[in-house]
């Protein structure tokens, strides 16, 4: 979980007395650190070719921010995440990436124990999370994975 | 529609504290009704399918239209359940009409009079609206309150084809019935099941006119119902040439000791006995019983064919421009060139290597032994070296058995090369341990003890004076050459990792081409429905009053979890020893074997 200083805003939608869908969402990729981080690495970059005179550090360059860019929309930056509650059928959880990827995982009711809010120790300070406690199949009354929502 | 937006500033990421207004927390029941998206044009009729009461939910499997007899029904029904074991039943009616009709709607009800089942369902779709109505019909009601409808779409194909892999080990755990069941597998399970119930298309004159997801016609492919005919009389040849291999392979003559101890330690042999394997496997007549068998046997077929291919490639390439000429003509120099670099090697430590003063003549000794090692070697490989380019031409042949064969000749041909190293480190490790075990004992004995054997443990022992005297005088002879053959026990032990090494990472690439499932990973990147790791719910537009409208669709597994699942297992354990027992029989002289394969005795 990272810090962010910008806003995430929270949407709730009824679907019906028995669905109901919680969606979070954060700032989009701006467009002031993106140029920045480009900026910064071509500087770098074209130190590195007056140092050494090597026309290949610079194309490396351009290879390096294109990947990171790639990698970092892809796998990285999460736009929006929802949780879709359907009673007596389950829990869905959608992460969906800048670049449109979308992650979904549905866990049914007859696995799910509880839901609660569960406090951790983040470097210096406590921080709460909602996480869903699931039924381990073998012993009803343990818990066999705790999943956490809204990373 | 409510919308909350927070601004939590100081960048904690806390959950939110909101309120939303809370609906009737009446406990309500709902009925779940699970409906083919290919049923959503068909003409009115009777729906038939599953009912699951423990779920309370409905599995519509296809739908009966008009004209029909009841009793032709009825019978027709209850032979697809003895065939397919799964309990289809009419569930309700089902009616797709311009504008509401009194008689149409009262004809529907009378028929739930005729196929009684408890609850009856209604399903009204108006031409040119998206949105259906439901009605539930109980005779008697268990609940006074009023049920809530969800109606769930899913693609009947799909869902039949697809294999549910469940998360976590649910699979391994068989004495777990319905209750402990997820719904979702009852689901898929029960449209795996009705595959006959859907080999009827509207093609057929038959009595009872069904609608589902082959009702347009049955699809078959010619080339597939081709090869389904000619793979009989291949697999019984197949089998019958595998089995002369083997009883060959297994013959009394191949057992006499020095072959048998070759034949264990070339890896070549190790994969080709893996290859003949798997060629078993696919070859064998018995059908594959479940799911896991038959991706087995495809992962093996397909990654096979891989290797085979990729492995004449590779021998197109070698025997193009006569490059397996130019390989034989450059071997004999590079062992005239190790065998240099060792006798340059050993003519260092015999001076005052690294400034370290070495022990003349213990020093001299070894140094000669070494060097005469060499020379034998490499008078050796002079002597073969006609023959070398013959030998490699036909060994470059066996290529085209695949390239793990291909690579399994390189790290043997490489462990033969090498075998000079071997020979020094084994020299150089058994002088080094003797010292050692002699020194750790006489230091005992400096000290008054002694190790019992039957105790396991260390004793004080009182010694004669003259033993202790020649005792103290070993100790020290051994102590001062320490340092010599532990310079030559470290120089060989470093370049008998280096080869072991290298022969590693050729043994990796084979156990990696040996072991990836092409075929599940391909199935994964072209019918991505085959196998699923779960479903994802998709709400559709609603309307106040008419059912929830969900779409349901399969969710693929991951690439991770496909290759962990249907990983071929492969004959070569990694190295056993932790680096902590390995450091500690480095220290202590003790003899390393990096790989020992699975069916070897420890020694």
């Amino acid at each position: 979980m990272e810090e962010r200083e910008d806003c995430i805003a929270l949407q709730c939608r009824q679907y019906s007395a028995s669905c109901r869908e919680f969606s979070v969402r954060c700032q989009p990729v701006q467009l002031r650190s993106l140029s920045a981080a480009t900026c910064s690495v071509w500087l770098a970059a074209y130190w590195l070719f007056v140092l050494t005179q090597n026309s290949m550090v610079l194309s490396a360059a351009i290879f390096i921010t294109l990947i990171g860019l790639i990698v970092y929309l892809h796998f990285v930056k999460i736009d929006q995440e929802s949780l879709l509650v359907i009673a007596s059928l389950g829990i869905q959880m959608t992460s969906s990436y800048a670049s449109g990827k979308e992650n979904t995982t549905f866990i049914e009711m007859s696995r799910v124990k509880d839901v609660v809010i569960n406090e951790a120790i983040y470097m210096q300070k406590v921080i709460y999370y909602l996480c869903i406690l699931l039924r381990d199949p073998l012993d009803p009354q343990s818990v066999s994975e705790v999943v956490p929502l809204f990373q | 529609m409510q919308m909350l937006s927070l601004k939590a500033s100081g960048g904690q990421d806390q959950t939110p504290k909101a309120q939303v207004e809370s609906s009737s927390s009446i406990p309500m029941v709902v009925l779940k009704v699970f409906f083919p998206s290919c049923c959503s044009s068909a003409e009115s009729g009777l729906l038939v399918g599953h009912w699951i009461p423990e779920q309370n939910s409905a599995v519509i499997l296809a739908v009966v239209h008009f004209p029909f007899i009841p009793v032709q029904v009825k019978q027709y029904l209850s032979e697809v359940r003895q065939v397919t074991q799964v309990n289809v039943s009419v569930l309700g009616t089902w009616s797709n009409c311009k504008k509401k009709e009194e008689s149409l709607s009262e004809f529907l009800e009378d028929l739930g009079t005729i196929f009684s089942h408890e609850p009856w369902i209604q399903l009204c779709k108006e031409t040119d609206s998206k949105f259906w109505s439901c009605s539930i019909i109980q005779k008697h009601p268990s609940t006074p309150k009023e049920d809530e409808i969800i109606l769930v779409y899913y693609d009947q194909r799909k869902v039949m084809l697809s294999h549910l892999h469940p998360p976590g080990n649910l699979t391994n755990s068989t004495d777990h019935k319905a209750e402990d069941a997820s719904k979702l597998a009852i689901l898929f399970d029960t449209v795996a099941k009705s595959k006959v119930l859907f080999m009827k298309d509207r093609y057929d004159d038959g009595p009872i006119k069904l609608t589902h997801w082959q009702s347009e016609g049955v699809e078959a492919s010619i080339i597939v119902e081709l090869m389904k005919q000619a793979s009989i009389p291949v697999c019984m040849l197949l089998t019958f040439l595998l089995s002369f291999v083997s009883s060959v392979c297994k013959s009394r003559v191949l057992k006499f000791w020095p072959l048998c101890f070759i034949w264990s330690k070339l890896s070549t042999c190790e994969q080709l006995g893996h290859r003949l394997e798997h060629l078993q496997v696919i070859s064998s007549n018995r059908k594959a019983q479940n799911q896991p068998q038959l991706m087995r046997k495809a992962n093996i077929f397909v990654s096979l064919l891989a290797d085979v291919a990729l492995g004449i490639l590779l021998m197109s390439w070698l025997y193009r421009k006569n490059r397996i000429g130019h390989l034989a003509d450059t071997l004999i120099p590079v062992a005239d060139h190790v065998a240099k670099e060792l006798q340059d090697l050993l003519q260092w430590l015999m001076g005052v290597p690294a400034g370290l003063k070495m022990n003349r003549a213990l020093d001299q000794v070894l140094g000669r032994f070494f060097l005469y090692h060499i020379h034998l070697w490499i008078s050796y490989i002079h002597l073969m070296s006609p023959f070398i380019e013959m030998i490699l031409w036909y060994v470059g042949l066996s290529a085209c058995l695949g390239l793990t064969v291909a690579l399994s000749i390189l790290s043997d041909i490489i462990a033969l090369l090498t075998f000079h190293i071997y020979c020094f480190y084994v020299y150089g490790a058994r002088l080094y341990c003797l010292k050692i075990y002699g020194l750790s004992s006489l230091w005992r004995l400096f000290r008054g003890k002694k190790w019992n054997v039957l105790r396991q443990r260390v004793d004080s022992c009182s010694y004669d004076l003259d033993q202790l005297f020649i005792g103290t005088l070993l100790f020290t002879i051994l102590l001062f050459l320490l340092p010599t053959t532990a310079l030559y026990y470290l120089v060989f032990t470093l370049l008998r990792l280096l080869v072991v090494v290298v022969q590693g990472l050729i043994h990796l690439l084979v156990d990696l081409i040996d072991s990836l499932p092409l075929y599940s990973i391909l199935l994964r990147l072209c019918r991505s429905y085959r196998l699923a790791a779960g479903v994802k719910f998709r709400v559709l537009e609603q309307k106040t009053g008419k059912p929830l409208r969900l779409l349901m669709q399969i969710n693929p597994l991951s690439y991770g979890s496909v290759v962990q699942t249907y990983r071929l297992p492969t004959y070569s354990c990694y190295p056993k020893d932790s680096w902590g027992s390995l450091c500690k029989k480095l220290f202590l002289g003790e003899l390393i074997y990096p790989w020992k394969h699975k069916g070897e005795k420890q020694d």
